[in-house]
């Protein structure tokens, strides 16, 4: 058996690269072309994500979260990224892995602890848990757990806004696993065909639940599916929040126009397990201690952190300041969740049927 | 042709698609064939000439892709019918219907519902064999949150199609072919909520209750005209929405006949037959009953293709007769 997993990997090739390669990229990335407010305002975007679920770790290690968690620590460049160029009106779909999603769209941070803990005051009533969280009022239309679950149903909200004309898009995200679903390539085909105005995000992290892609795929590269539906898309670093913001931008903005679909393809990589807040090393063939250690100096924060400072635009002490500020938010808001009330016992039938 | 509105069973779903088109501007039609003639029969002829090709769309063969579509159109604003030409093909879009439409607006504490109706046809006989012939309403009957309908006559053809499209749930609303030619004269159309909408009796009788829907409705009819000859007076009731069900029109008749028979199209185990007696059974005391309630189903073996096997695997009004009266002379 190990020898098979050996003659298989030796034999792989990667297509994307450097860009699954983390010892490449891990440099402070280059800010040039976007304002210092933009900057900014995307660090702190991906700071708060990041807090926010290390919050969501310590509330499940003590146990006040018990619904399964999927964080996305190592991975907040890309919701940070695409969000910058997406209006309330446009209308995105999560998955599994989405309080970064939610958040990056402006979802109130305490409704979504509300709803880990289980609480009447989630963003999903205490019916969601951390798989089924909503937003409509930001733009995030939900998201579900089931493996390329919600494509499909941005593909129909891409109609919707095709049908509306007044420029507004859908987004799909999702990851590596979900584009060996049969119903991906379907969407892809459905949307080039009738010209939606419908963007795939690809958050391209190598492994599916525990599973690396060299074991799944003969390519590591997703943007590849994108070419047989004739599909403009592009694969970029996805720890490089700049480059996300624009080149996901340039692609957006003409989409707007032409309504044709894109695929943006983002390589990543999650620092912790599947789910939990576990590192998972075990889990994972090729999962190595080395490799999540040298995934975590390719750190979107880091990278972009250490452009601003370089640059004389943002301070480590205004980063430290906001950094405590928002750690304190959370906590404060996490230990007031803990009064609020569970769903009463009457609402578990409400809510099958529309009233 | 007169001038009274009699129109068969298929024009009376195009009545309902016409009339919807029409008065909502936030209802579109998709799916595989709804330009062609060859796959919903008359029930859609010519919809997208009159409404546009924008409104009423014909898609890749890709039932996962177009039912989530539709879904996720109906999340934001729209109200989608999408059709399955034969229910046996939208077995490839159970993760949308089953795990998404169905759940949705439980899994985020009712905040939102796909408005959504999925039109599914039955079409069967003519050799067609295991994959074009099934009746997979119980499958779906069993999921909360996704209302099923069946219509069984020409107005609720139209009328249920209405009331699928008009309700905020997500609606699989599951049509006959074998029903197609029935006519019938039906007042103009009208939006009905689906909630309101209960079994019917379609004819009274004293002696038997039988309960079916869709194609089993019209074979009730007939053998009840069958054994009203015989001097056995056949109570119909015609179930219509089969989930969430409604028992009560079933008890009801049942404490005034004591005998029960439960009709489907479908398989017998953990079919929509077993809920009818289970239902009936559990709210109607021992002392009503005089016989012990049956189920006439199908056989359970896959649809055969060999026309002599298909005149064993479907059972026609005479046979169907016959077996309703073997309750009034065994033990």
């Amino acid at each position: 058996m190990a020898t098979d997993i050996l003659v298989k990997e030796h034999k792989w090739k990667t297509d994307l690269g450097q860009l699954s390669d983390p010892n490449s990229f891990n440099d402070k990335i280059d800010i040039s072309g976007l304002s210092t407010k933009c900057l900014i305002e995307a660090l702190h975007s991906m700071v708060r994500i990041r807090l926010a679920e290390q919050e969501i770790a310590n509330l499940t290690t003590t146990g006040l979260v018990k619904c399964p968690i999927h964080l996305a620590i190592g991975q907040e460049a890309i919701p940070v990224g695409i969000a910058a160029n997406l209006r309330k009106t446009d209308h995105a779909f999560g998955n599994h892995r989405s309080h970064g999603h939610y958040l990056a769209m402006g979802g109130d941070p305490r409704k979504l602890f509300a709803e880990i803990m289980g609480k009447f005051t989630g963003c999903s009533h205490g019916f969601g848990g951390s798989m089924h969280i909503y937003a409509k009022e930001v733009g995030f239309y939900g998201s579900v757990p089931i493996v390329a679950g919600t494509i499909s149903l941005a593909v129909g909200a891409s109609i919707a806004a095709k049908f509306d004309n007044n420029g507004d898009v859908a987004v799909a995200f999702f990851g590596d696993g979900a584009c060996e679903e049969g119903v991906f390539h379907e969407c892809l085909n459905i949307s080039a065909s009738m010209g939606l105005p419908m963007i795939f995000v690809v958050e391209n992290n190598l492994f599916s639940s525990h599973l690396d892609v060299y074991f799944r795929q003969p390519s590591d590269r997703m943007a590849r599916f994108a070419e047989s539906a004739k599909i403009e898309h592009c694969t970029i670093d996805g720890n490089n929040v700049v480059e996300v913001i624009t080149k996901s931008g340039a692609l957006i903005e003409k989409m707007r126009l032409n309504s044709t679909p894109i695929l943006i393809e983002a390589i990543t990589y999650r620092w912790l397990g599947h789910a939990g807040p576990r590192d998972d090393i075990d889990v994972g063939v090729r999962r190595s201690h080395d490799e999540v250690l040298a995934w975590r100096k390719r750190d979107p924060i880091a990278r972009a952190l250490n452009a601003l400072i370089d640059e004389e635009k943002y301070t480590l002490a205004e980063f430290n300041n906001y950094s405590e500020k928002i750690y304190r938010e959370f906590k404060n808001m996490c230990a007031d969740v803990t009064n609020d009330p569970f769903p009463p016992e009457n609402t578990l039938m409400d809510f099958v049927y529309a009233k | 042709m007169q001038n009274s509105n009699r129109i068969n069973y298929g024009q009376a779903i195009r009545e309902g698609y016409a009339y919807l088109l029409a008065n909502y501007k936030e209802v579109f039609v998709l799916g595989q064939g709804v330009w062609s003639p060859w796959y919903a029969g008359n029930s859609m002829l010519n919809l997208e000439k009159e409404f546009g090709k924008e409104r009423v769309i014909d898609t890749p063969v890709s039932e996962a892709a177009t039912t989530g579509a539709a879904i996720g159109a109906s999340l934001c604003g729209y109200r989608a019918i999408v059709l399955h030409p034969r229910i046996d093909f939208m077995v490839l879009a159970m993760d949308a219907i089953v795990n998404q439409a169905a759940k949705w607006s439980h899994m985020f504490g009712g905040q939102s519902h796909p408005a959504v109706t999925f039109r599914a046809v039955v079409n069967r006989g003519g050799e067609q064999g295991a994959q074009h012939s099934q009746a997979l309403h119980s499958w779906f009957a069993h999921i909360p949150g996704l209302r099923v309908v069946m219509p069984s006559t020409v107005a609720d053809a139209r009328d249920l199609l209405i009331a699928a499209t008009l309700s905020d749930d997500p609606v699989l609303y599951i049509d006959d072919r074998w029903l197609y030619n029935d006519t019938d004269e039906i007042p103009p159309p009208d939006a009905v909520d689906i909630r309101s909408i209960q079994p019917r009796i379609l004819r009274e009788g004293n002696d038997v209750t039988v309960v079916a829907c869709s194609y089993s409705t019209k074979l009730a009819l007939e053998a009840s005209i069958i054994l009203g000859k015989e001097g056995i007076s056949v109570e119909v009731i015609d179930l219509r929405v089969i989930n969430p069900i409604n028992h009560q029109v079933a008890i009801n008749s049942v404490k005034k006949t004591g005998r029960l028979v439960a009709i489907d199209g479908g398989w017998s185990n953990c079919g929509l037959a077993a809920e009818v007696i289970a239902g009936v059974s559990e709210a109607t005391p021992s002392y009503y009953w005089k016989k012990t309630p049956m189920r006439i189903t199908l056989p359970g073996a896959p649809a055969p293709t060999s026309s002599a096997l298909e005149k064993i695997y479907y059972i026609d009004s005479e046979r169907l007769a016959e077996k309703i009266h073997t309750l009034f002379w065994t033990q």
